[in-house]
């Protein structure tokens, strides 16, 4: 009882801060926090990387297998993205099979690779309707500290711009690994704005304090060319239509500024 | 001779060529900003407090709701408010090839959707540690479940005679070969290049409590979409209402006529 007295003291604070436009820890209401990005840090996966974004941590590695193709796509690789909220990532993080937020963690990161056509599926293929290239993309959250969806879709955006696609050739319908990788092909680059309301105001990248006190929850995944490609709404509270309508012109400029720390032209 | 038949039932199912023809008629005949036939009843099921059943399209989904109740296991109870548990799940029947009755990781993820949807309509701190357990069931899905799945669980809640800011009701918009449209279907839905934007909406406070998106939207469409999305649900929160009233006007008929009755054999 204690406990929820005391967070509800803090939640309190941190609203009457942000009714005045400013923040906890002294962002601006559109600051991200310090973002660090380092690439290819698992030399057994084909790719990874870790991100960090103030005290969230996150790293994500990428597998590639080969595997039967979805019966309605014979035509295309497969990609598989999976959350792990392992309980060395924070007090309130359980063993055991995937909750619901890590799930949903998972479907968001993956709506948005997947719906960007991030990944060119089609350059899978080993013959059509029997053998392609699966794709797992495994996030790996180390260290809780708020807003895991923008984190965990920045490393796995990393992750996949890092990953080398062995090269191979096909012995009697067996998939034969050759020395020497080429780069995964990679299309476009989505990229997660998460924006929490609090107080009836909206900031991006909510820290876990922030997180505590918020009502709701919305993420907007851009792509390169500035359309939006996948959305999630989370939590309790509501948003008005006009809310929505702002927080995608603050997402496009906000995704513009984050994808220019991935992608390296 | 099974196999015979499947295979007339797949040809004609298969997907037209377009979707959309040159006079903006859709597939099915609907225009662009049309809905698909909307049915609803409420106060269907014996055992449940509340519950409604929905039909949009091909889709029949049921709802109900247990509570407020004692809550089990013990440590979900919330100090402050009832917890409103959700499960949202697919017959195995539901769909063209069967499915799993275990809730896939897409069940999971509505379940929580869902819950959070309906909850801020919700009065949950009249009711500190209870439970409020609120059970979709897709008996036939033809896209745009979700929706139709909060729009039913809405009217069971209210069904349930728990007190609630506002019905919850949901539509999906989207966008279908480069067009804005309404309500989509399992084809449309499942066409290339679309989009599918699933918004749960309180129609007197301006208050969406459900949104979702996936597809590829400029920002102009981005924003037609979601007006339209908004506009169904209105149109939603129309047929909900007088869903609830037909209940209770059927209530009211049946006391009149038993009060006639007792009336008449007073008299005999």
């Amino acid at each position: 009882m204690t406990s929820i007295v005391a967070a509800k003291v803090r939640a309190k604070r941190v609203a009457q801060l942000i009714a005045g436009g400013k923040r906890l820890d002294g962002r601006e209401v559109n600051d991200y926090r310090e973002i660090q990005i380092e690439s290819g840090l698992i030399e057994r996966a084909e790719g990874s990387a870790r991100v960090r974004l103030g005290k969230t941590e996150v790293l994500v590695g990428v597998k590639i297998e080969a595997g039967e193709p979805f019966l309605d796509t014979p035509n295309e690789g497969v990609l598989t993205v999976n959350a792990e909220l392992v309980p060395l990532a924070s007090p309130t993080f359980e063993a055991g099979p995937p909750d619901e937020n890590s799930i949903e963690l998972a479907r968001v990161v993956d709506r948005g690779i997947r719906e960007s056509k991030a990944i060119a599926t089609e350059d899978l293929v080993v013959e059509a309707g029997k053998k392609v290239f699966i794709v797992f993309v495994d996030v790996y959250v180390l260290n809780h500290d708020g807003n895991l969806i923008d984190a965990s879709a920045l490393a796995a955006l990393a992750a996949l711009l890092n990953t080398k696609m062995f090269n191979y050739e096909v012995k009697e319908g067996e998939v034969k690994i050759k020395p020497g990788y080429k780069p995964l092909p990679i299309n476009n680059h989505p990229i997660a704005v998460t924006f929490a309301k609090i107080n009836d105001k909206l900031v991006v990248d909510p820290w876990l304090e922030e997180e505590q006190a918020m009502e709701a929850r919305l993420t907007m995944t851009i792509e390169k060319d500035g359309k939006v490609c996948a959305m999630q709404k989370g939590g309790y509270g509501i948003f008005t239509t006009q809310q929505i309508l702002e927080a995608g012109k603050i997402a496009q400029q906000k995704a513009t500024e984050l994808r220019k720390l991935v992608v390296k032209e | 001779m099974i196999n015979l038949v499947r295979r007339l039932l797949k040809t004609s199912q298969k997907k037209p060529e377009k979707l959309i023809d040159e006079k903006e008629i859709r597939y099915d005949g609907r225009k662009l900003n049309e809905m698909r036939p909307v049915k609803i009843e409420v106060g269907i099921l014996g055992n449940a407090d509340g519950s409604a059943y929905i039909e949009q399209g091909k889709n029949r989904i049921l709802a109900a709701v247990y509570g407020p109740r004692e809550i089990h296991p013990k440590h979900q109870a919330l100090p402050d408010r009832a917890a409103l548990r959700c499960r949202y799940h697919m017959a195995p029947f539901s769909v063209q090839e069967r499915k799993s009755p275990a809730p896939s990781r897409r069940e999971v993820e509505i379940s929580k959707v869902m819950r959070e949807a309906l909850e801020p309509s919700v009065f949950t701190e009249y009711y500190p540690r209870t439970a409020i357990d609120l059970f979709v069931e897709v008996l036939q899905a033809d896209g745009g479940t979700r929706c139709a799945g909060i729009t039913v669980a809405s009217l069971a809640l209210a069904d349930a005679g728990i007190p609630m800011r506002d019905l919850v009701s949901a539509c999906a918009a989207g966008k279908v070969e480069g067009r804005v449209v309404l309500d989509l279907s399992d084809v449309e839905d499942k066409s290339s290049d679309g989009a599918d934007m699933p918004v749960a909406y309180m129609s007197s406070l301006n208050a969406v409590t459900l949104l979702q998106m996936d597809g590829m939207l400029t920002p102009d469409e981005f924003e037609q979409t979601l007006n339209m999305a908004v506009e169904g649900c209105k149109q939603i929160s129309q047929l909900q209402k007088e869903a609830l009233k037909a209940k209770y006007a059927t209530a009211k008929e049946a006391v009149a006529e038993k009060e006639e009755e007792a009336e008449e054999e007073a008299k005999e």
